[in-house]
C-alpha cells in the first residue's frame, strides 16, 4: 500500500468527469436520501393500482379471478424488474481477458486491505466504506448501503476503455470512488433505490457475502451522517 | 523508487522510475505523465482505503502514481 504523498500542489479538486455531466446537480447524502424516496413512492404508486385492481375483481365476480391473477402478476413483476435492473450493476461485464487480468488483479489487490481484498476474490466486489455509506464496486457498477444499512442504490458506471481487464474496470471506479465520492455518484446513472433483500434476491448467490458485508459496514455509519 | 503506471488493456504498464533525489528521471516522468494526460488519462495518486487525489502534475513525493481513463455513467 503506497503511503500518504504530498500532492498538494499538484492535485485538483472534484472529479474532472464532472465536466461532462454539467446539467446534473452534485450528489448528496441528502439528494440521495430523496432520490430513494422517490423510487419508494414511486413502486407504491406502480404496485397499489394493479393490487387494488385485482381485490376489486374479485370483489365483483369471483370468476374473474385469471384477470385479478394477472393484475397481481404486475404488481409483482415491475418492481421486481427494477430490481433486477439493480443487480445487473453488480454482475460481471465485458470479456474476461484471461492473459492480463492476473496483472490488473495484482494492482487491485495492492489497493485493498486484507478484508476487503478476499471479499472481492470470492464474490467480484470491492467493499469501500465512505461517507455516503458502503460502496460495493463491481466491473460495471456500484451499489452503495446508505448509513444504517436499510437502503440500497445501485449506479451503473463504467470505464471508458471497453478493453481493460475486468480488474482494472474495478480499480478505476474504485480510484474514482475515493477521490470525490459524491462526485462519482453524480457521474455514475443512478439503476435502482430500494430495500437491500430486494436486491439481495436478485444476486447470485456468490455475491450475496458482500451485500451482507457492506450492509454490516453500513450499520456503524450512524443515520443522518454527511 | 517511486512509478508511474498506466491501467491499461495489459493490466497494467509501468511508464516510468524516479527517486527524489534523481532529477533527470523524474523530468522523465513527468514528461510521460504529460503525455499521458495528453492522451486523455487521468493521474491518480491513491492514499489508501477512502483516499485517493486526482493529480494534474506529477507529484515528485508520491509512491506510486496511476493513469486511468475517464468513468462514465453506463
Amino acid at each position: 500500500m503506497p503511503a500518504p504523498a504530498t500532492t498538494a500542489p499538484a492535485a485538483a479538486p472534484g472529479l474532472p468527469e464532472l465536466a461532462t455531466v454539467p446539467w446534473r446537480r452534485r450528489a448528496s447524502a441528502g439528494a440521495l436520501h430523496g432520490i430513494g424516496r422517490l423510487w419508494t413512492a414511486w413502486t407504491v404508486a406502480l404496485t397499489v393500482p394493479f393490487a387494488a385492481v385485482a381485490a376489486f375483481l374479485i370483489y365483483l365476480e369471483p370468476l374473474t379471478a385469471p384477470v385479478a391473477a394477472a393484475s397481481i402478476a404486475h404488481a409483482w413483476i415491475i418492481p421486481e424488474l427494477y430490481a433486477f435492473r439493480g443487480a445487473n450493476v453488480a454482475r460481471p461485464k465485458g470479456a474476461r481477458h484471461p492473459r492480463s487480468e492476473p496483472v490488473a488483479l495484482g494492482l487491485l489487490g495492492d489497493l485493498l486491505a486484507h478484508r476487503e481484498r478476499d471479499l472481492q476474490g470470492a464474490t467480484g466486489l470491492a467493499l469501500e466504506r465512505g461517507r455516503l455509506g458502503a460502496w460495493l464496486v463491481g466491473e460495471g457498477g456500484a451499489v452503495l448501503l446508505a448509513p444504517g444499512g436499510r437502503r440500497v442504490h445501485c449506479f451503473c458506471v463504467t470505464a471508458t476503455d471497453s478493453e481493460l481487464p475486468p480488474s482494472d474496470r474495478i480499480a478505476h471506479l474504485l480510484l474514482a470512488l475515493r477521490a470525490d465520492e459524491e462526485g462519482f455518484a453524480t457521474v455514475a446513472n443512478h439503476a435502482f433505490s430500494g430495500a437491500p433483500w430486494r436486491l439481495r434476491r436478485r444476486l447470485g448467490r456468490e455475491v450475496r457475502p458482500a451485500l451482507d458485508a457492506a450492509r454490516a459496514a453500513a450499520r456503524e455509519v450512524p443515520e443522518g451522517r454527511a | 523508487m517511486a512509478r508511474l503506471i498506466r491501467m491499461d488493456s495489459t493490466g497494467h504498464s509501468t511508464l516510468a522510475e524516479w527517486t527524489v533525489e534523481d532529477e533527470v528521471a523524474f523530468q522523465r516522468a513527468a514528461e510521460a505523465f504529460r503525455t499521458e494526460t495528453g492522451a486523455g488519462y487521468i493521474g491518480m495518486v491513491d492514499e489508501g482505503p477512502g483516499r485517493a487525489t486526482h493529480v494534474r502534475e506529477l507529484p515528485r513525493e508520491a509512491d506510486l502514481v496511476l493513469m486511468r481513463r475517464p468513468i462514465a455513467g453506463g
